[in-house]
C-alpha cells in the first residue's frame, strides 16, 4: 500500500508562559524533532498604546512613559525624548547637564548589559551569573533611586537638561562602585568566557554577517558583533560625547558568543566613561535658565510672582514647542532608539514614533534560528537582548 | 500450616520490614536534607543568604516545603492518561529506594548481600528511565514529552560508559558483590580504586551526573527551553515523588562512587579504626553530593546533540579502550584471580 503520509512539523508554543520568553514573547515553533524549522514570533501582549498616549499629554507628561519602554535602562530612552524635544525647542541644556546626562547612560547601559548577560547564560543554563549580576544591578539602581528617587521609572532627563541636581556624595559613591566593578567583571568572565561549555552553547550559534546584520536593520551590540563598528556616541556624538575617550568593541563572526564579548566589553568601556564623566563633571546649573522651559528654584516661587506663574503654567498647560518634525536617537544600550516627533505648535506632541531597535532584531528570530536546535533557539533569543516593553510599546 | 511456622514467617517478614524501615526513613530525611543543603550552597555560591526563616538557620525548610507539596492539589491534565500518570512518579521513586538494598554501609551492614550486586544496581538505574518516558508521554504536553525523549536518550547513552567505567572495577576487584568490592579496597588512601583507575572515576561521575539528569545534563527538565521538563504537567505529591526519587538517585549515584572508587566504609588512614566505617562512608558521600552541587552552580547546560557526542564519541571509546587496558594488566601481570 503506498500512501503519502505527510510528516507535519511538531508545533511548540513557546511562550507567552515560558521561563525563557524574556518577559511575553510568544513563539509558534515549527520543529522537526529538536531541529527549529520556523520560529514566528508573535507579539503585541504587552502593548499599552505609548505612542498613542503620548500624542494625548504635554511633552513633559510625556517623558516618564520612555521609562516603561526598556524598563532595563530607562533614563537612555528618556535621552530620546528630551534630545528630540530639544532639538524642536531649539535649547541645549548646560555642560553639567549634560555630563550628568552622560554619567547616568552609562550606568544604564551596565544595568542592561549586566541584566542581558546574566539571564542569556541563565538561557544557556548557568545559574550562578543571573544571582551575581542582579546584586550589581541593585547598586546601581540605588545611583538611580539617589539622583531621581526612583529605582526604575526615573523620569530624569527632562528637556532643558535633568530633573534636580546630583545629591551630595552620589558622585563619590559612583566613583567607589567603578573601583569594584572590575572585580565583579572579573568573576563573571572566568565563569563564562572561557567555559567550555558556554563556547560550545554560543559559538557558531545565530549566525549574522555584517550584510545580513545590516540588512535587518540590526543595531547596537547586535550590529557589532558582526564586526560592523557603528555606535552613535560616536557617529554622530549628543550630549558631548565627543568629549569622552572610549572604544567600540566589535566581533568578527557575528554569532551569540560575539555578541556576548561585545557586551562585556561595553560595559568597562561604560565604566571607564563614568569615571571620565565624573573626573571631569563640571559645575553650574543642571537645566537651562528659560522658564518658560524648566521650572523656577522653589525658593524663588516664594517671593517672585512671576515664578509662581510661570511654574504653574510649565506644569499645567506645559510649554509649546514650535511646529516641526525631528528625529533624535542615541546609542541606547540595545542598539539606536530613536525618537521622530512631529509637533504643531501646539502644548501636546502631534505624533510620536518610538524606533524600538529590540524589534528590529527580533523579526530575525527566524532567520537566525532556522536549522538549529531548541536549545540554540533559546540562546539567540538570549542573545538578542529583547525586552518586552519596548518592542510592543 | 503449623501456627508456629506461620508466626516465624510473620516474625521474619517483620524483621525484614523494620530494616527496610532503618535504610529508608534515613534515606528520606537524607534527602530532605540534600535539598536543604542543596539551597544553602548554592546560596553560598550566589552571595545570598539561602533558607533561614523556618527553624534554626532555616532547617526546618524541608519539612515546610515537603507540607507544602502534600497539602496542594493534585492536578492531572485533561489529556493524561491517568493511570500512567499517577505510576510514573510512583515508579520511579519506588526504583530509588529498592536499589539502596545492596549497598554496604559498613561492614556486614547491608540488607542483602547478593553476590551480583552490581548488576542488580545497573538493572534497576535502567528501569528508571521507564518511570520517565511513562510519565512524558502520559502527561499529554509537549514539552513533557520533548523532556521524556530527550532523557530517555540520555540515560541509555550514559548507561553503556557506566557500564564499561563498572565493568573496569570489576576486573579489579573480581567481584560484582559490592562488600567484596570494598573489601578490595582495603589499606588506607592508596588502596582506593580511583588511582588505579582516575580516568574512570571521572567519566563514572559525570556520567552518574548525566544518569541523575543534573546540570550540566539537566537536558530533561531544562528550565529555559522545556519549562520543566517531563514532570511539567506534575503537582503536589505526584511532584514531590519525582523530586524524592530524583534527589534519592543522586544520593545513590554518590553512594556507588564511594563504593566502587573511594573505599566505601575505610578511612584513607591505614589501620585507622577510631572513627566508624559509616561514618566514612557518609562522609564520601556528602562530599560527592556537594560536588554535584558545586557543578550545578557553575555550569551552563549542554545542548542535547553535543551530550549525545560527549557520551558516545568520547566517553564510550575511551572508557572501551580502559576495559580492554586493565583486562590486560589483570591477565598478564596480576595473575587470574
Amino acid at each position: 500500500m503506498s500512501t503519502d503520509t505527510q510528516i507535519k512539523p511538531f508545533t511548540l508554543n513557546f511562550g507567552p508562559q515560558h521561563p525563557a520568553a524574556h518577559g511575553v514573547l510568544r513563539l509558534v515553533l515549527e520543529m522537526n524533532g529538536e531541529v527549529v524549522e520556523r520560529a514566528d514570533p508573535h507579539i503585541g501582549l504587552l502593548h499599552r498604546g505609548t505612542e498613542k498616549l503620548i500624542e494625548q499629554k504635554t511633552y513633559l507628561q510625556a517623558l516618564p512613559y520612555f521609562d516603561r519602554l526598556d524598563y532595563v535602562a530607562p533614563m537612555n530612552q528618556e535621552h530620546a525624548f528630551a534630545l528630540a524635544t530639544e532639538k524642536l525647542l531649539g535649547i541645549t541644556p548646560p555642560p553639567r547637564a549634560q555630563a550628568i546626562r552622560v554619567l547616568f547612560c552609562e550606568i544604564g547601559r551596565v544595568l542592561n548589559h549586566l541584566l542581558n548577560i546574566t539571564t542569556f547564560a541563565l538561557d544557556v543554563g548557568a545559574i550562578t551569573p543571573a544571582l551575581w549580576g542582579f546584586e550589581e544591578r541593585e547598586l546601581l539602581m540605588e545611583f538611580y533611586e539617589r539622583a531621581s528617587g526612583a529605582r526604575l521609572h526615573a523620569n530624569y532627563f527632562r528637556p532643558g537638561g535633568v530633573a534636580a541636581d546630583l545629591p551630595e556624595g552620589l558622585l563619590e559613591d559612583i566613583w567607589a562602585y567603578t573601583e569594584r566593578f572590575p572585580k565583579f567583571w572579573d568573576d563573571l568572565n572566568n565563569l563564562l568566557t572561557e567555559n567550555r561549555i558556554f563556547k560550545q552553547r554560543t559559538v557558531d550559534i545565530g549566525v549574522a554577517t555584517a550584510d545580513e546584520a545590516l540588512d535587518w536593520g540590526f543595531t547596537g551590540p547586535m550590529l557589532r558583533g558582526s564586526g560592523v563598528p557603528w555606535d552613535l556616541r560616536k557617529a554622530q556624538p549628543y550630549d558631548g560625547y565627543e568629549g569622552y575617550e572610549f572604544d567600540i568593541p566589535t566581533g568578527s563572526t557575528g554569532d551569540c558568543y560575539a555578541r556576548y564579548l561585545v557586551r562585556m566589553e561595553e560595559m568597562r568601556q561604560s565604566i571607564s566613561i563614568i569615571r571620565q564623566a565624573i573626573k571631569a563633571m563640571p559645575d553650574g546649573p543642571v537645566k537651562v535658565n528659560d522658564r518658560k522651559v524648566t521650572p523656577p528654584q522653589r525658593a524663588e516661587m516664594k517671593t517672585s510672582m512671576e515664578a509662581l506663574i510661570h511654574h504653574f503654567k510649565l506644569y499645567t498647560e506645559g510649554y509649546h514647542v514650535p511646529a516641526g518634525e525631528t528625529y533624535a536617537a542615541v546609542e541606547a544600550p540595545k542598539g539606536e532608539f530613536g525618537v521622530y516627533l512631529v509637533a504643531d505648535g501646539s502644548n501636546k506632541p502631534y505624533r510620536c514614533k518610538i524606533r524600538a531597535p529590540g524589534f528590529a532584531h527580533l523579526q530575525a528570530c527566524e532567520f537566525l534560528s532556522k536549522g538549529h536546535m531548541l536549545a540554540d533557539a533559546v540562546a539567540i533569543i538570549g542573545s538578542m537582548d529583547v525586552v518586552f516593553g519596548e518592542i510592543d510599546r | 500450616m503449623d501456627s508456629s511456622v506461620l508466626l516465624n514467617l510473620g516474625m521474619q517478614l517483620g524483621w525484614l520490614i523494620l530494616l527496610v524501615l532503618m535504610i529508608v526513613v534515613p534515606l528520606l530525611i537524607t534527602v530532605a536534607y540534600v535539598t536543604y543543603a542543596e539551597r544553602k550552597v548554592l546560596a553560598l555560591v550566589q552571595l545570598r543568604m539561602g533558607p533561614n526563616l523556618v527553624g534554626p538557620f532555616g532547617l526546618l525548610q524541608p519539612f515546610a516545603d515537603g507540607l507544602k507539596l502534600i497539602a496542594k492539589e493534585t492536578i492531572i491534565p485533561t489529556g493524561a492518561n491517568r493511570a500512567l500518570f499517577v505510576a510514573a512518579p510512583i515508579l520511579l521513586f519506588f526504583l530509588s529506594l529498592v536499589s539502596w538494598a545492596v549497598i554496604p554501609f559498613d561492614v556486614g551492614l547491608v540488607l542483602a548481600d547478593i553476590n551480583v550486586g552490581v548488576l542488580y544496581l545497573f538493572a534497576l538505574s535502567s528501569l528508571g528511565v521507564y518511570g520517565i518516558i511513562i510519565a512524558g508521554w502520559a502527561s499529554n504536553s509537549k514539552y513533557s514529552f520533548l523532556g521524556s525523549l530527550r532523557s530517555a536518550a540520555q540515560m541509555v547513552s550514559y548507561e553503556v560508559s557506566i557500564g564499561l567505567v563498572i565493568i573496569t572495577v570489576l576486573l579489579l576487584a573480581g567481584s560484582m558483590n559490592l562488600s567484596t568490592i570494598i573489601i578490595g579496597q582495603a589499606g588506607g588512601i592508596t588502596g582506593w580504586y580511583i588511582w588505579p583507575l582516575l580516568p574512570m572515576f571521572f567519566i563514572f561521575f559525570i556520567s552518574g551526573l548525566a544518569e541523575t539528569n543534573r546540570c550540566p545534563f539537566d537536558l530533561p527538565e531544562g528550565e529555559s527551553e522545556l519549562v520543566g521538563g517531563f514532570n511539567t504537567e506534575y503537582s503536589s505529591m505526584t511532584f514531590a515523588l519525582f523530586f524524592l526519587g530524583e534527589y534519592a538517585n543522586m544520593i545513590l549515584m554518590s553512594a556507588m562512587t564511594a563504593v566502587l572508587f573511594l573505599g566505601g566504609w575505610h578511612s584513607p588512614i591505614p589501620g585507622d579504626d577510631v572513627i566508624p566505617g559509616l561514618v566514612w562512608f557518609a562522609a564520601k558521600i556528602a562530599f560527592c553530593l556537594f560536588v554535584f552541587i558545586w557543578v550545578r552552580a557553575t555550569m551552563p547546560r549542554f545542548r542535547y546533540d553535543q551530550l549525545m557526542r560527549l557520551g558516545w564519541k568520547i566517553f564510550l571509546p575511551f572508557s572501551l579502550l580502559y576495559v580492554v587496558g586493565v583486562a590486560a594488566y589483570v591477565t598478564f601481570f596480576r595473575g587470574a584471580l
